[in-house]
């Protein structure tokens, strides 16, 4: 074995160990379960190395640098059709193993303190190993199968964790709606791994994107589109996004890990994998953007009128993920890459964030209960909040850095994300197909802007600023002020450093023209561009830099426009009497977002209550009556055949001889006759 | 120095039979088990650790052409090694927990091993016979090792009896051979090969002689009687090792020596690989005994196995070494698991009746269980699905789509029997409270190796599968054009 294939295997098989030494040793030992610093340990050790190694690759490795192909084994060998477990090293699945590797440490560090009391600690991080195994599996496989199978493992890990505490059935509940929206759109994947297959003959990457031409353009449309679907569910766009604000369920970290850092990437990452395939058919790139556009501006009116602090984030990362998903159909894969980066950063920043203000609020509640006091309420509402940043110095500053990140505000990072996504929408506006589309897209875009810079705001002024409003809604918590304390140095470590990254991350990706305004020729200082320009298909930005100027600015203005306008509504912390006179001025629009579109409803009704319906009715009574009448017979049949035949078997040994020589004269005519 | 070469082609097994004789002494002057279990440890690793070696080796003949080494008769070895190494480390724990370990335990069981690689390995009608006795003799006294236990001495008298029935048989068809082509070696005789009497009724007995020690059905009669007299590891023994063995000799006969076109014995094997499974899954669905049940199993194991033989290509054989190595690995796990239930106090832990609740009380050995039962059952991505496919895929490509049919039939009802075990354990209440015995270090560790390999061959099967396609790739051509 070479270097590359030590290298590569342990950054899979690491995690994959901790999964089996943790998981295995905790389902058999009670009393390795309560050695929590030990598992802590190995569970980030595992996490870390892998890191560390992806890091050392990431500095040997070029721009130009040809991708590094490691196979380990040939997994299924059926006649033409092989499929290896094989992994593929080149810019791209190096900067997401850096991801899912770097903020996955991170986050790995952070559960250790905020998971420390719960029962079922050895299980978490089982589990998040699992999912760190599948997810690098996702981001590294050479073949769409091996994909496929970290994109299910990743989809298993989702729903084990959106259910960890699985005695509350709300939780449960979640977890199955998580996994049956994803369902839906592995169907589709898989439709178009089968139609990849007929075309191409095989499902490696490499020869997929060299063998295009052999695809009828038909076919090509088909493929790109089921992809997309098959997109839609892991990444949570319309119409298959409403799982994941119910998935805000799991524990905080889990939000913070694999609903808004990574799993929901994925959609992205694989779209910008096959970016070659998807240039070629404008029209699902135009659906892709449309989808994008829409899954924004929705989530982000819904984000306006949510309470609880991990729903607004839940919109806000649907939100941020229909960015990504505008920025692939106006062929900015680079630029939907850079702000799945930045994303990770600040959105992982956030969630972390609010699991410190829960886990602070939850000690309010215990506090008061060890004094006696029968208080219940709920920790995660940010209307008993509020006045936190005096009590939670680390939490709010950093919660504070990832708000000015993902508003916009330069030179954050979702700054220069978000801003060339914007730029390259408008681009797409000049791109020879549905030009007037992607310009109200571009419109969109903008909207949207001002909303997530404005709610993020609502949400951090709610939270830490004015008073603690806990003592006045509820009488008999008052002095509850007492026990808010900030979290322990596991948590707020991790939070810091995040925030470095937030504040950083944006210089990945500094805009050419603003640097060539002034030396008038071609510079290179996008450093992301330079990086996954071999890999990806984007689109020439063809803007000139007055244009680019212009909507830069516009973007900053935006921006600006939504902080301070969130400032005058909910500076001093006075969220429900802003939130009220906001529903007065929108009226029916406010109450339509406020019940989400209904669009849980619409599901309801359209979908699942038919079903259930009709398989009470009809098909359950097939079931029991048919169905299982049919196996019923047939089981019955065998065991009786069975009960009958045990009879030969006398015990007798002369009749045993008698068998024997009965078989003799059966293989013997057989033969001879 | 050509003695040196022929000693070096059967080293694993010298090696084996050696520490056989050694134990024995050993035993009779010191009685130390623990000298004696080590030794047999030792010589069974470094056989297969030899005969592994030797798969990637050279192909060829050795002590004037009565055996053959390399190939499949390598592959052949290191499965029978791989069950015996496998079955000795788990029987140690469980021997002296039932109170019966005794050093000839560890002798019988090597000079059966070397009797078996004897057998796998053999090139001549002779050395079949003396590698089918070595090792049968020594499974009879096996089967009864525990001394004054009635069913075990029921179990030892009724082997002994139907296999000397049975060996009269072989011998005839060996002689009746002899007697029709003049000589004993498998190829000669395959150049000698025609469709006179004589012949046909030589492999008629010759194959009745094995089906008998791969109870094939309605030569199966003894199996469940032996398997569940028997010490439960020394089933596993019986049930993995032996019934490999001779399988890959009945494979080497079939393939060397007699020519399919001289005698329809395809039409023969299809016909016991049909009564097998049906008969073999049937009678295992109303067992309650798990012992029994897995006899009922290993017969309905032997008719997919035939299935392949009948395909008679090389892609079938190859499928039936793959299934035999796989079988190997869940069986000796199953078996143990049972064993280590069986010693529990209180309970006739032989019943799967009994089995309720077990899961959770402990649970590394509920999950191993379910990992064995459900690789037996063929799901993936456990080892017993790659196997099964394998032979269900050559049985189709050989145009045998009736017996691919049964197969697939079989099997699903085989879910039943294989799934009730776990049902009784995960989903029914324990009835009293039973405590268990921690089982040791040795035993847990060799059952998760077990289940790691049904898993791992399960998962990356390919590279075992090139290299037992390629025993039968150029140098097989060759074997069918030359002769």
């Amino acid at each position: 074995m070479d270097s590359a294939t030590t290298l590569t295997s342990l950054i899979i098989a690491l995690p994959l160990l901790g999964f089996l030494v943790n998981g295995l040793l905790g389902l058999s030992s009670k009393s390795f379960r309560q050695r929590k610093a030990l598992i802590g340990t190995i569970a980030n050790l595992t996490v870390f190395i892998p890191f560390a190694i992806a890091v050392y690759f990431f500095i040997n490795m070029g721009q130009d640098s040809a991708p590094i192909f490691v196979e380990l084994f040939t997994w299924i060998e059926v006649g033409s059709f092989s499929v290896d477990i094989a992994y593929q090293l080149d810019q791209l699945s190096i900067l997401m193993t850096l991801v899912v590797t770097g903020v996955g440490f991170l986050i790995h560090m952070y559960s250790v303190g905020y998971m420390w009391e719960d029962e079922g600690y050895w299980k978490f991080f089982a589990y998040l190993n699992l999912f760190i195994f599948a997810m690098l599996n996702l981001v590294m496989a050479d073949n769409l199968l091996l994909l496929f199978l970290g994109w299910e493992g990743v989809g298993l890990c989702s729903y084990l964790l959106i259910g960890f505490w699985y005695t509350d059935m709300a939780n449960s509940a979640a977890g199955s709606k998580a996994f049956w929206y994803n369902r839906v759109g592995d169907f589709a994947f898989l439709v178009a791994m089968f139609l990849t297959f007929q075309h191409v003959g095989s499902l490696d990457f490499d020869i997929i994107l060299s063998s295009l031409e052999a695809i009828p353009a038909d076919d090509k449309f088909w493929i790109a589109f089921l992809m997309f679907i098959g997109a839609t569910g892991k990444s949570a766009q319309i119409p298959l996004f409403v799982w994941l604000p119910d998935a805000m369920a799991g524990p905080t970290s889990v939000s913070a890990l694999i609903h808004a850092a990574t799993m929901v990437t994925s959609g992205i990452y694989l779209i910008s994998r096959m970016s070659a395939m998807f240039v070629m058919s404008p029209e699902v790139m135009m659906i892709i953007a449309v989808i994008g556009a829409l899954t924004a501006i929705v989530a982000a009116t819904i984000a306006l009128t949510q309470n609880d602090i991990k729903r607004v984030l839940a919109y806000s990362t649907v939100s941020q993920l229909g960015y990504m998903f505008l920025a692939l159909g106006s062929g900015a894969f680079t630029a939907a890459m850079f702000h799945v980066v930045t994303h990770a950063f600040f959105k992982a920043l956030l969630f972390l964030g609010s699991g410190s203000v829960i886990h602070a609020m939850e000690h309010v509640e215990h506090g008061l209960h060890e004094e006696g006091k029968d208080v219940h309420f709920d920790p995660q509402d940010m209307r008993f909040m509020g006045g936190l940043k005096e009590y939670m110095p680390s939490t709010y500053k950093t919660f504070l850095i990832a708000t000015i990140a993902i508003a916009g505000i330069p030179p954050l990072a979702g700054f220069f994300s978000k801003d060339e996504i914007l730029a390259f929408t408008f681009n797409a506006g000049f791109a020879g197909f549905a030009e007037p589309l992607y310009m109200v897209l571009w419109g969109v875009g903008i909207v949207t802007a001002f909303l997530t810079a404005f709610y993020m705001f609502r949400l951090t002024f709610g939270t830490f600023n004015g008073e603690f409003k806990l003592p006045e809604k509820i009488s008999e918590a008052a002095g509850a002020e007492k026990h808010l304390h900030e979290s322990p140095k596991s948590m707020t470590i991790p939070l810091w450093t995040l925030g470095g990254l937030s504040v950083v991350g944006g210089f990945l990706g500094v805009p050419n023209f603003l640097l060539s305004t002034f030396t008038h020729q071609e510079e290179h200082i996008n450093l992301l561009h330079n990086w996954l320009y071999n890999v990806t298909a984007d689109y020439e930005l063809g803007l000139s830099h007055s244009v680019e100027w212009i909507l830069m600015t516009v973007s900053i203005f935006v921006a600006v426009g939504g902080v301070y306008t969130a400032y005058r509504m909910y500076g001093s912390g006075a969220t429900e009497e802003s939130d009220a006179k906001l529903a007065d001025r929108f009226g029916v629009f406010y109450e339509t977002w406020k019940e989400k579109y209904s669009l849980d409803e619409f599901y309801e009704g359209l979908v699942v209550h038919p079903i259930v319906r009709w398989s009470d009715k009809g098909l359950a009574k097939f079931d029991m009556k048919i169905v299982d009448g049919v196996v019923n017979t047939v089981g019955g049949v065998v065991r009786l055949f069975g009960s009958v035949f045990r009879y030969v078997q006398t015990g007798v040994t002369s009749s045993y001889a008698l068998a024997l020589v009965l078989g003799v004269i059966l293989v013997l005519s057989m033969l001879i006759l | 120095m050509d003695y040196l070469h022929d000693i070096n082609a059967f080293l694993p097994g010298v090696i084996v039979a050696l520490a056989g004789l050694v134990t024995i002494t050993i035993d009779a002057y010191k009685n130390d088990h623990g000298s004696i279990y080590g030794l047999t440890v030792f010589s069974l690793l470094a056989g297969l650790i030899l005969s592994v070696m030797d798969m990637f080796g050279p192909v060829g003949e050795a002590f004037t052409g009565m055996i053959t080494y390399g190939g499949v008769s390598a592959f052949g070895s290191s499965v029978v090694l791989f069950g015996a190494l496998f079955c000795v480390l788990i029987s140690r724990e469980y021997l002296s927990a039932i109170d019966h370990e005794y050093g000839e335990v560890y002798s019988l069981l090597l000079i059966a091993t070397a009797g078996m690689l004897g057998l796998v390995s053999a090139n001549n009608l002779i050395m079949i016979f003396i590698g089918i006795e070595t090792m049968s003799i020594c499974l009879y006294v096996l089967a009864g090792i525990i001394k004054g236990q009635k069913i075990g001495a029921e179990a030892s008298l009724k082997y002994f009896l139907l296999g000397a029935f049975s060996t009269g048989f072989l011998l005839y068809g060996m002689a009746l051979l002899y007697g029709a082509t003049g000589s004993l070696y498998l190829t000669e005789i395959a150049e000698g090969a025609s469709s006179d009497l004589l012949f046909i009724a030589g492999a008629a007995l010759l194959l009745v002689g094995f089906f008998f020690k791969v109870s094939a059905v309605p030569f199966h009669m003894w199996t469940p009687d032996v398997y569940q007299g028997t010490p439960t590891t020394i089933t596993a023994y019986m049930a993995t090792a032996s019934k490999s063995a001779a399988f890959v000799a009945l494979l080497i006969v079939l393939s060397k020596m007699i020519p399919a076109e001289t005698a329809n014995w395809a039409g023969v094997i299809e016909v016991i690989a049909i009564l097998t499974m049906v008969m073999g899954n049937l009678i295992a669905i109303v067992q309650d005994n798990i012992k029994r049940m897995l006899a009922y199993s290993s017969i309905a194991h032997a008719g997919y196995l035939l299935v392949g033989l009948a395909a008679g290509t090389p892609e079938g054989y190859s499928a039936v070494l793959f299934y035999l190595f796989a079988y190997t690995i869940m069986n000796i796990g199953a078996f143990g698991v049972v064993a280590y239930y069986e010693r529990q106090q209180g309970l006739d832990f032989t019943d799967i009746n009994n089995y309720v609740g077990l899961g959770f009380k402990k649970p590394l050995m509920g999950v191993l269980l379910s990992f064995f039962l459900f690789s037996l059952v063929g799901i993936p991505p456990f080892v017993g699905f790659v196997g099964k496919y394998l032979i269900f895929a050559a049985a189709i490509n050989a145009g045998y789509i009736a017996l691919a049919v049964i197969l697939a039939l079989a099997s699903a009802a085989s879910v039943y029997y294989y799934l009730r075990p776990m049902v009784y354990m995960y989903f029914k209440d324990p009835h009293k409270d039973v405590p268990l015995v921690r089982s040791g270090i040795v035993f847990r560790s060799t059952l998760v190796v077990l289940a790691a390999l049904t898993l791992y061959f399960g998962i990356a099967f390919g590279d075992l599968h090139n290299l037992l396609s390629s025993f039968y790739t150029a140098d097989w051509v060759t074997h069918l054009v030359g002769q």
